[in-house]
């Protein structure tokens, strides 16, 4: 039990000192009780993780997507994103109708995630070696960032376009931009999927569900 | 070899430290805790490896998985401009003092305006009633309602942080002072609901968002 040591508090002149013998007790067990309550009461009404958020820059004005694969075929990825959840395809380069093979993914580690990482290979190498020069402090935080920005966007890098239908379930469309920040593909679009891909899309899921 | 004796009477342990160390535990948890908002919407968040954290100045959008869309910005003064502002739009929004002052303290809502009043001003089975059928807040081209809330709530955190002396400047140089955007959609959601919200936004020439996730566990 808890206890209170008294210290014998009478020292005026002339009175008899008389030492307290053995100590004043207390019961301190309901209160601990009490304590301990309200403890664990606050401890499980705190939430305790608090949200995250993933960041998205949505363009001022959609590019036209047809203009920069021109450019650049051989640097496209394209993930496009069907209706149903595990409706996920990507396919390289330009989008020819017919000839086109969908290659079906998904977000799994081995998933889309293993294919951007090859695609962007020189990309992650050389973030890595930036990243290492600044965990040795050769280079200062605000250099990092500049670099950083220089080397996702140039003009070599890789890009990637996310291609969605009006019922693209939100959860692959976060899902897709969760894998591109994993692999630093900074060069990304989110647009609308066009007519003849979207037949393609559906295409595909139909064989996918005919021969499992 | 001598006997041990026992003592006689009951052990006694000190518990002070203990108890001490209980209540100092127990002030930190009142003191930090922050009580969780009711929530009428029940929303799935899906799953990121971001490593952000929802700011704390932020307008959010709610959306479910039916695609009904709520609206929330906190600050009782920012909130009290706000709904002064859309009654001026709207004529037909009667606002009391009342009204005024329990609809600065509610959390997310997602009511047309017509029948803004009469959630605000109702018990909790009214609004549980309301929130069950209500379709959010609407955001057609005809009746654009979500984009009246998204503009005065912006022009009255503006108002708000001006008159506790932010400057301009300062606003648009710090992070932690600016209104920040959050899209907080269930997983299931299309994305077709999403973007257009995102739409109302890019109206409004705002182009960053913070999408609310949850933390993904595990190495996937």
């Amino acid at each position: 039990m808890a206890e209170i040591i008294d210290g014998g508090g009478h020292e005026g002149k002339g009175g008899k000192k008389r030492p307290k013998k053995g100590h004043v007790h207390m019961d301190m067990t309901p209160m601990v009780d009490l304590a301990f309550l309200l403890l664990t009461f606050f401890i499980l009404a705190t939430s305790l993780n608090k949200p995250k958020a993933l960041e998205i820059i949505y363009p001022k004005e959609v590019e036209n997507p047809d203009e920069t694969t021109k450019l650049k075929d051989d640097l496209a990825t394209t993930i496009l994103i069907g209706e149903e959840d595990e409706d996920v395809y990507y396919y390289f380069g330009k989008f020819k109708p017919d000839t086109t093979e969908l290659i079906p993914t998904d977000f799994s580690k081995d998933g889309i995630r293993q294919v951007l990482l090859d695609r962007n290979k020189d990309i992650i190498e050389r973030v890595d070696q930036l990243k290492e020069k600044l965990s040795t402090k050769e280079i200062n935080d605000s250099i990092y960032k500049q670099q950083y920005a220089k080397l996702v966007n140039d003009s070599l890098a890789p890009f990637v376009i996310v291609k969605t239908i009006d019922k693209s379930p939100w959860r692959n469309v976060v899902n897709a931009i969760d894998e591109l920040n994993i692999t630093n593909v900074k060069k990304r679009a989110i647009i609308d999927m066009a007519e003849s891909e979207a037949i393609a899309v559906r295409q595909t899921s139909a064989e996918r569900k005919n021969n499992p | 070899m001598p006997k041990v004796k026992m003592p006689k009477s009951a052990p006694s342990l000190d518990m002070t430290p203990m108890v001490d160390l209980g209540f100092l535990l127990v002030t930190f948890f009142i003191l930090t805790a922050k009580f969780r908002p009711n929530e009428p919407l029940i929303v799935d968040t899906p799953k990121s490896h971001a490593e952000i954290q929802l700011p704390e100045k932020v307008m959010v959008i709610t959306i479910d998985s039916a695609g009904r869309a709520y609206f929330d910005l906190s600050g009782k003064d920012i909130r009290t401009a706000m709904i002064k502002g859309m009654a001026e739009r709207y004529p037909s929004l009667k606002l009391t003092d009342q009204v005024v002052q329990r609809f600065s303290v509610l959390g997310m809502f997602g009511m047309p305006v017509a029948s803004l009043e009469q959630y605000v001003s109702g018990d909790e089975k009214t609004k549980a009633a309301l929130d069950k059928q209500t379709l959010g807040i609407p955001m057609d081209s005809l009746n654009n309602e979500m984009a009246d809330w998204i503009q005065e709530g912006y022009e009255a955190f503006m108002a708000d942080a001006q008159a506790k002396g932010v400057s301009l400047e300062e606003l648009r140089k710090n992070d932690k002072l600016r209104l920040s955007y959050a899209i907080k959609a269930d997983g299931e959601t299309d994305y077709e609901k999403i973007e257009k919200v995102v739409d109302i936004f890019r109206d409004k020439q705002i182009y960053q968002f913070n999408m609310v996730t949850s933390m993904e566990t595990g190495d996937n």
